[in-house]
């Protein structure tokens, strides 16, 4: 069941054309979302996300706090979202790594948000001007115990506005954290961004109950795993829990309730896979290799395809948007067709796993990594292309 | 137009990445081209090291950096030292000649180079803060790849409402600045007729 729809709140959406860079594009898109509050500690390559929010917020009734750390960020915008709000917290890696704790918890009480990850080299303090993409497996597993979560990869500002409404939709769609990452690239690029008018932009809005107060349950569901939430103030009873919660949102610290928990929390992603994953690809019928990329690598990677396509070199891309849930079904269908997968990233090796895991031995994976600071060399891509097209089926 | 690259260099401070947003903004908001622009710059907010990348096509724009500049505009002396030799041989080089003092320094390329006074000029308007404007109307002269208007709207919805009439200004006296150097000095490339412009 899909939540109902509806559309921006025109006071949010600064529609018109407009020449900004990809943190200022975040910003308008999580206005135009409806996100009416933010808590951060601003860190380099994100900080220009709120340091627009925390201007334009106040002028359409929204909040934006400078917190004390990444901590509390984190599980304040928690609180905004359970007091009503469309709310999100905007980071880098250093910052990501301490919100670590609060998205298990997000993820746990099922709290609709949205973080955003402008990530930057690492480890620790790194490259804090200079991109990377090595925040991906963070993404996926930072967070103690078993989960999944959403995470989406834009590779222009434009994308960051359209992804940034798109990351909100989901959050409240799924009640999961959402992750948006960017890199500093994305984040610092400045293009040409349509902001269109608001009736156009479509919104999720918040799944909330329509039982009476004696029926609803806080975490009961109507069959696609997603339970609803209550208005806070009108006088629905409700618990929130990190701690392993029954359908009351009472704790319960039994193995059957957290099977049936911690399996929902996981099916009702997996189970809209193919809903949530959203790719672009471009003559995978026929090709032999197929790269495999996101962010700002794709745009690098597609000067490499071209050239290998002007050699005569059959070569297809699939450009992961969404990263989280990984499309794996995509994937494996096609390593039963091509001889090999290409996977350049700003990391030394992260999504690229996920791709040879997907192909189960069918196809070879070559990996392109970076350890960031810059993006490819076009002509390094290039060059496995060359060496993978070359390869022998399995 | 075909894939251009622009380098911007100069101080914080100096509107260098000002400049860029406007020659990107009026390429892709107000003549239909596409623009991607980035940036690098130090720590500081004013007088460190500034510089901005800027690639104007007609077809959409993958790869985000420059290459091989077509064309560097240069607002200092560190600039002008550091990025000069990126220069592709025929390009063309902008300098701010009253804080750069070209010399035949390792730029053995066959390049075209126009200057201008241009903070003295935005300083005989009244402001110094202007000119980037100055050297954004002389670009659009000398290099004839922007529609003059579509810089000019690109100046006008970019400022603060209470500097639009001096940043219009400073565009025009930039521009006619361009225009007469164009007639004047169609080629130079010599280093030597350079240093006859400089201020001592």
């Amino acid at each position: 069941m899909k939540a109902d729809r509806c559309t921006a709140d025109p006071r949010g959406v600064l529609t018109g054309t407009h020449f900004i860079d990809g943190d200022h594009a975040c910003c308008e898109g999580a206005l135009a979302a409806g996100a009416r509050f933010a808590a951060g500690y601003p860190i380099t390559p994100s900080t220009e996300v709120v340091e627009r929010f925390a201007a334009r917020v106040p002028k359409v009734g929204g909040t934006f706090i400078q917190m004390e750390d990444e901590l509390a960020a984190s599980i304040t915008l928690q609180g905004a979202v359970w007091g009503g709000a469309k709310a999100f917290t905007v980071t880098s890696g250093p910052g990501f790594s301490l919100m670590m704790e609060h998205i298990g918890y997000a993820v746990m009480t099922e709290t609709p948000c949205v973080f955003v990850d402008v990530q930057r080299g690492g480890p620790s303090t790194g490259l804090p001007t200079l991109p990377a993409q090595a925040d991906m497996m963070q993404a996926r597993w930072g967070s103690h115990g078993d989960y999944e979560i959403i995470a989406l990869c834009p590779n222009s500002p434009q994308e960051c506005f359209d992804l940034t409404i798109t990351a909100f939709n989901l959050a409240e769609e799924f009640r999961v954290p959402v992750m948006f990452m960017m890199d500093e690239v994305v984040g610092h690029m400045t293009e040409k961004v349509v902001i269109p008018p608001a009736d156009e932009i479509e919104i999720t809005p918040r799944r909330h109950t329509r039982k009476s107060v004696e029926d609803y349950l806080p975490y009961g569901t109507n069959g696609d795993g997603v339970p609803e939430m209550a208005h806070a103030g009108e006088g629905y009873n409700f618990h929130v829990t990190g701690l392993t919660h029954d359908e009351r949102g009472y704790p319960n610290m039994t193995p059957p309730v957290q099977d049936k928990l911690v399996r929902r929390l996981q099916s009702k992603i997996r189970n809209a896979a193919d809903r949530i994953c959203l790719f672009e690809e471009e003559q995978l019928e026929g090709a032999d290799v197929v790269v495999v990329s996101y962010g700002i690598t794709s745009r690098v990677a597609q000067r490499a395809i071209e050239s290998a396509r002007e050699m005569g070199l059959r070569v297809g891309k699939l450009r992961l948007i969404t990263a989280w849930p990984f499309p794996e079904k995509k994937i494996r269908n096609l390593a039963a067709k091509v001889k090999a997968f290409v996977v350049p990233e700003l990391n030394l090796g992260q999504m690229v796993h996920e791709v040879q895991r997907a192909a189960d031995g069918q196809a070879r994976t070559f990996a392109v990594s970076h350890a960031g600071g810059g993006v490819h060399k076009p002509e390094d891509i290039l060059k496995v292309i060359v060496e993978a097209s070359k390869c022998r089926i399995v | 137009m075909q894939l251009t690259e622009i380098r911007v260099a100069g101080f914080g401070g100096q509107g260098v990445i000002l400049s860029a947003i406007l020659l990107g903004k009026a390429a892709s908001i107000y003549q239909g081209a596409y623009a991607t622009m980035t940036q690098n710059f130090g720590p500081e907010a004013r007088g460190g090291a500034c510089s901005a990348q800027l690639v104007l096509s007609d077809s959409p724009i993958l790869y985000p950096y420059i290459t091989q500049p077509d064309i560097l505009v240069v607002m200092s002396q560190e600039a002008y030292v550091r990025f000069g030799p990126e220069l592709k041989d025929g390009g063309i080089m902008i300098v701010e000649q009253d804080l750069v003092r070209v010399s035949d320094l390792d730029i053995h390329k066959e390049i075209q180079i126009y200057s201008i006074p241009a903070t003295r000029i935005a300083e005989e308007l009244g402001k110094r803060m202007v000119l980037n404007s100055v050297m954004v109307g002389f670009f659009t002269a000398v290099t004839r790849l922007l529609d003059a208007d579509a810089v000019r709207k690109a100046v006008a919805d970019s400022v603060p409402p209470s500097f639009l009439k001096l940043n219009l200004q400073a565009f025009e006296k930039g521009f006619e600045y361009g225009v007469s150097a164009l007639t004047t000095a169609p080629n130079t490339s010599d280093a030597e007729l350079q240093l006859q412009y400089s201020p001592e």
